[in-house]
């Protein structure tokens, strides 16, 4: 054994081995092309002592540990091409008016539309799957409730929440979603739609649908793998989803939440879909940060605590509610 | 089909690796389990021998032989193992020297292993381990802090790193094996001192 290094209290060689563990973590961490010979080399290296491979699993455990920063990112506008289409006007100022209509008329035509349904939904933190006679698959999100028709139909009414369509495609029998005054007709497909107080979300992730108002004999709008229509009362808008955007809309599905610039305001407002215990923003200036990571949804705890350690904001419990502040 | 949508199961550097760095079950259980019991194995070691230049020296020994068993058979009982894979060696040692310190012979047959401590909360360990980094992160050296961060909160390319820093491709690496070395010890051995300095 050579004598310890004054300052590290490593023997020269115990040095030597850690440097070249970590010029060997490096070179694997930045190669874009790493090969066979690379790699042979560096189990040549590995196979010549087990002081060797101890020194090289550290330093690839910490690597490892550093890719939580990722969670620091800053924000910065993504890179996603926002492809906002024209819609045509006559469509536009239909599905506005039938919207309207049906928001108000909402309760009634669910009363009288009853008796052909059957009722499924999910509480709170909920997700249930339904598979159809047909082999077709429906995912219900949070506190979500849709009725599927019984009679030969392919039919399904959102009445409120979030659900996942995988649809087995027959183009004879076409599997049509309503959601409030919109008609989602499925072109062999997987899409999600969303149905909020004020706000109805439609994100293709596979195939085709065709969207319309109710009763709106115009052509309807057709939407494509990727493409993600949000209709409110006021406005209409469609933007094409990159594929990580559609695996986080999914996200759910495996029970997280994943955020990417996400304003922590947006963030608490996703948590709180999820769970009793509210989170409540308590400024604009914390409202605004914004946050990146992925949580399990039910874990507002976890949540509250990176928000904390990251932003070093003061967070109090009391009485099932969460508040986050400067 | 979009069965999995890829996200949640956050990979690990070790799984990643797949077929190009063999993750055996011997080298992944010693990232996982036994590099987080360093800072106590250190102090068990000081604690127990007297010679504290000798300490680096019989922690690697320590674990060869963790690391060796491990590849044969990986124990049941993690902790109960590694320190008593210590304490063997420190009796050992002692044998083999002519001039043994009376005291510390008595003391060693009552050698006490220090017990499992309660695994804290996962969430607990998330806002530690950032808060970690972070304090680990700005002892750095400004540039060594400065490529880390480029890459792993930037996710920029080596080249890009490169350009950025107006320094070449090689010396980026340089930069982030000083970075990874350095970080091994504040967050395997300094906890301690970290977590006070905050």
């Amino acid at each position: 054994m050579s004598e310890p290094n004054e300052n590290t209290g490593f023997s020269a060689d115990a040095v030597a081995t850690r440097a070249c563990a970590a010029n060997w973590a490096a070179e694997r961490a930045l190669s874009e092309h790493w090969n066979e010979d690379k790699q042979a080399a560096l189990e040549n290296w590995l196979a010549e002592s087990t002081a060797n491979e101890i020194a090289f699993i550290r330093m690839e455990t910490t690597w490892e540990r550093t890719g939580r920063l990722a969670i620091l990112r800053p924000a910065a506008p993504e890179k996603s091409d926002v492809t906002a289409r024209r819609i045509r006007p006559a469509i536009l100022r239909s599905i506005f008016i039938i919207l309207a209509i049906s928001i108000l008329a909402g309760a009634a035509t669910f009363a009288l539309q009853g008796a052909k349904k059957h009722t499924y939904d999910t509480a709170i933190g909920g997700h249930k799957t339904l598979v159809l006679v047909d082999g077709s698959r429906v995912e219900l999100n949070t506190s979500t409730m849709l009725q599927v028709a019984v009679n030969d139909e392919r039919k399904i009414w959102l009445r409120k929440g979030e659900a996942y369509f995988q649809i087995i495609h027959d183009p004879k029998h076409p599997f049509v979603v309503m959601a409030g005054a919109l008609r989602i007709t499925d072109l062999g497909t997987k899409f999600i739609v969303r149905q909020d107080a004020n706000r109805l979300n439609v994100v293709v992730v596979e195939g085709r649908v065709s969207f319309s108002a109710k009763g709106e004999s115009a052509q309807p709008l057709l939407l494509d793998a990727g493409d993600s229509v949000i209709v409110t009362r006021n406005s209409i808008s469609v933007e094409k989803k990159s594929v990580q955007e559609l695996a986080r809309e999914l996200s759910w599905r495996s029970g997280m939440l994943v955020f990417r610039h996400t304003a922590l305001a947006d963030a608490a407002t996703e948590f709180n879909r999820y769970n009793h215990e509210k989170i409540i923003i308590g400024d604009m200036a914390a409202a605004h940060l914004t946050i990146d990571g992925t949580f399990p949804m039910n874990d507002v705890r976890e949540f509250s605590e990176v928000a904390q350690a990251v932003f070093g904001l003061h967070v109090e419990r009391r009485g099932g509610v969460t508040v986050i502040s400067r | 089909m979009v069965e999995k949508p890829g996200i949640g199961a956050e990979e690990t550097g070790l799984q990643r690796l797949g077929g190009v760095w063999p993750a055996s079950d011997a080298r992944l259980w010693f990232g996982r389990e036994i590099l987080p019991l360093e800072e106590s194995l250190i102090h068990f070691l000081r604690n127990n021998w007297r010679n504290e230049a000798e300490v680096e020296d019989l922690l690697q020994e320590v674990y060869v032989r963790v690391f060796e068993a491990a590849r044969k058979e990986i124990p049941a009982q993690v902790k109960p193992f590694v320190f008593a894979t210590a304490r063997n060696l420190l009796i050992n040692r002692f044998r083999q020297r002519q001039v043994v310190p009376i005291e510390s012979v008595a003391d060693l047959d009552s050698l006490s292993i220090p017990a499992s401590e309660p695994t804290p909360e996962r969430g607990v360990i998330a806002r530690d381990e950032l808060r970690k980094l972070q304090a680990a992160l700005d002892r750095l050296p400004p540039r060594v802090r400065e490529a880390m961060l480029l890459r792993r909160v930037d996710g920029l390319s080596r080249r890009e790193i490169a350009m950025r820093m107006q320094i070449g491709e090689g010396t980026v690496k340089d930069y982030l094996a000083d970075a990874v070395n350095m970080l091994s010890d504040m967050l395997y051995r300094e906890a301690e001192i970290i977590r006070k300095n905050i």
